[in-house]
């Protein structure tokens, strides 16, 4: 069963409840999908048992020694990347999308496309189970790829090693990094917060897993930030036949976990947040 | 001069700022505009009230492919390097995967058979919303699903053109759309929390703002709350702290209603006037 965790926006504790649900019984397999900033090794420390090499796309260079500067690249450049600077061609490493074509139409067969295979793929163990995160080079799209590397990865693990659960924490957002973390997920859970913003946010979400025709959750933390937008969120998922299967209050608590290098349910698993997260997940695991 | 409003992680309160910034400048009689370059979840609206005032769409270029004139012969598909164009060529079956198309020209500039025309799909929006005489706000906003929203930050961001101060609120993470936002910008002010994943996004986004060669300063919010690793590494770092936002329940709880803190406890006005001067004394041109 694959549960994945996300959020509209950051910021919302989702990795906080992912890494609960990663150590609440059972051995799991946590896959941290939020490749642009993965946060979960930094609380569960797991061991380096691989690495991969992550080739995210290429990016055009020019050799000098080659080039005529008859600018024929930059007028078939799409993507602004290539202009003239002091009366030379110039490409852009940071617009570049790495679509080949000035180098085909080249006629001195000046430009290279250099790959980038800065960004990484880990897996190992941690304390209840196995871990799997991407680490994506500053810089680089197709997070969605990776996360999709990430997900097959953290499936062979799983049927590897007899285990039966895959957490994956989701990147923010509505982008591909998003759709390829949920798409064919069992369920998905939304963590939000009453916040205008908040409430905003979970709509365009709640539009793609709509789209997407996933069994859907939500997760309200900090609710006693705002009873009555607390309420407003309720009503309007409850019209969308959404369940809210949990709310939080505000506990520094969870920060101290987090310091501690905990989840919450490590840390403090009598506190109201660990006993309601327990709560929410026996209701997600439950429900077939 | 273009300021960028940023963080690593989401969440950390980069909105929060932005619009809260934008406001002090307004009140102060700036010629100010704010771009909400956050364009999978652009939320900055909410806080103000705006009469819009234009709004067009972002479109990519997608082929397609006239099978009458094609002869099957698979110079686009070999020309594509995103695998958008599928070719069956014993059963003269050829087809454009729309989804992973990234508009670059390379297939047509590939046909020698005048196989390829080429249509407009949107991608998002740029809309244009007037708050006062002086102040407006610019928003983009991708459609759900689309795989990369830097042709919609970048359209957002030139329509602000270069008058007065412009305030960018940047997509979080450090990926492409990150990039894309913070090159444009004169200075950088990164919002991040004194936690163990705070830090570890900050320190991201600092390395990466390195490599470009972007100055930038720090906002800390939710101040107290967490511990002081972030001070010794700022310190190590040598990178000044501009602002420190406390944690505390009444600023949170104006944020949740979408209300402006610095308009509802305008004692964090000086404070944002005094945190603009010295980005300007140090880092700007006073051309506005
Ligand atoms: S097309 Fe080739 S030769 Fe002409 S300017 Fe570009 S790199 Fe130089
Ligand atoms: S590879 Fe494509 S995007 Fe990059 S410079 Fe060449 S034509 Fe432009
Ligand atoms: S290059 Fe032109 S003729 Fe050849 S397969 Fe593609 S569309 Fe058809
Ligand atoms: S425009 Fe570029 S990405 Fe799109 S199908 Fe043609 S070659 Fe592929």
């Amino acid at each position: 069963m694959e549960i994945a965790v996300i959020s509209g926006k950051g910021g919302t504790g989702k990795s906080s409840i992912s890494a609960a649900f990663a150590t609440l019984s059972e051995k799991v397999v946590l896959a941290d999908c939020d490749v642009d900033a993965a946060n979960l090794h930094i609380l569960f420390n797991p061991s380096h048992d691989e690495e991969l090499v992550y080739a995210s796309g290429h990016k055009a260079t020019i050799n000098y020694n080659l080039c005529l500067n008859c600018g024929l690249c930059s007028n078939y450049c799409r993507f602004d990347a290539i202009s003239f600077q002091n009366n030379k061609v110039a490409i852009s490493e940071t617009s570049c999308d790495g679509c080949f074509l000035c180098s085909r139409v080249c006629p001195s067969k000046a430009i290279s496309m250099i790959r980038n295979d800065k960004s990484r793929m880990y897996s190992g163990s941690f304390r209840n189970g196995k871990m799997v995160y991407g680490r994506l080079a500053p810089g680089e799209e197709n997070s969605g790829k990776l996360v999709s590397i990430v997900r097959e990865k953290a499936k062979q693990i799983a049927a590897q090693s007899s285990i039966n659960t895959i957490i994956l924490d989701g990147p923010p957002g509505i982008g591909c990094a998003v759709i390829s973390t949920i798409t064919g997920v069992d369920h998905v859970l939304i963590v939000t917060e009453p916040t205008i913003s908040g409430m905003h946010d979970l709509q365009r979400t709640v539009e793609i897993t709509a789209k997407f025709n996933l069994k859907t959750w939500v997760l309200i933390n900090k609710y006693d930030l705002n009873f009555e937008m607390t309420k407003q969120i309720e009503v309007y998922c409850n019209d969308l036949g959404i369940k809210t299967i949990g709310k939080l209050l505000f506990n520094p608590q969870v920060v101290e976990a987090m310091i501690n290098c905990k989840s919450i349910v490590e840390w403090a698993p009598t506190s109201d947040v660990a006993e309601e997260i327990r709560a929410a997940y026996g209701m997600i695991v439950c429900n077939k | 001069m273009k300021i960028a409003i940023a963080s690593g992680k989401g969440g950390t309160g980069k909105t929060l700022v932005s619009t809260n910034l934008f406001y002090t400048l307004q009140q102060h009689g700036y010629r100010v505009k704010l771009i909400d370059c956050d364009a999978e979840e652009p939320n900055d609206l909410i806080f103000f009230k705006g009469i819009l005032s234009k709004s067009f769409c972002v479109n990519q270029k997608v082929p397609v492919i006239n099978e009458i004139n094609c002869t099957y012969c698979g110079k686009c598909h070999e020309y594509c390097n995103y695998n958008a164009i599928f070719i069956l060529p014993p059963s003269k079956v050829i087809k454009v995967i729309e989804d992973l198309c990234h508009g670059c020209g390379a297939c047509s500039a590939a046909c020698i058979y005048s196989a390829i025309t080429e249509k407009d799909v949107s991608l998002g929006t740029v809309s244009c919303f007037g708050i006062t005489e002086k102040t407006s706000i610019i928003e983009a906003k991708i459609n759900v699903g689309i795989f990369s929203p830097v042709s919609v930050i970048k359209a957002a961001i030139k329509e602000a053109g270069n008058e007065g101060i412009i305030i960018l609120d940047s997509p979080p993470g450090t990926s492409c759309p990150f990039i894309q936002t913070v090159a444009t910008a004169d200075y950088v002010i990164l919002v991040t929390e004194p936690t163990p994943f705070g830090l570890s996004d900050l320190k991201q986004s600092v390395e990466t703002l390195k490599t470009m060669g972007k100055t930038c300063g720090i906002i800390i919010n939710r101040a107290g709350l967490g511990n002081n690793d972030i001070y010794s590494y700022l310190n190590q770092e040598n990178i000044p702290i501009l602002m420190e936002i406390p944690f505390d329940k009444t600023i949170a709880s104006h944020y949740s209603k979408g209300e402006i803190v610095a308009k509802y406890m305008p004692e964090w006005q000086p404070q944002f006037m005094s945190m603009l001067n010295s980005i300007v004394e140090k880092d700007g041109n006073c051309s506005y």
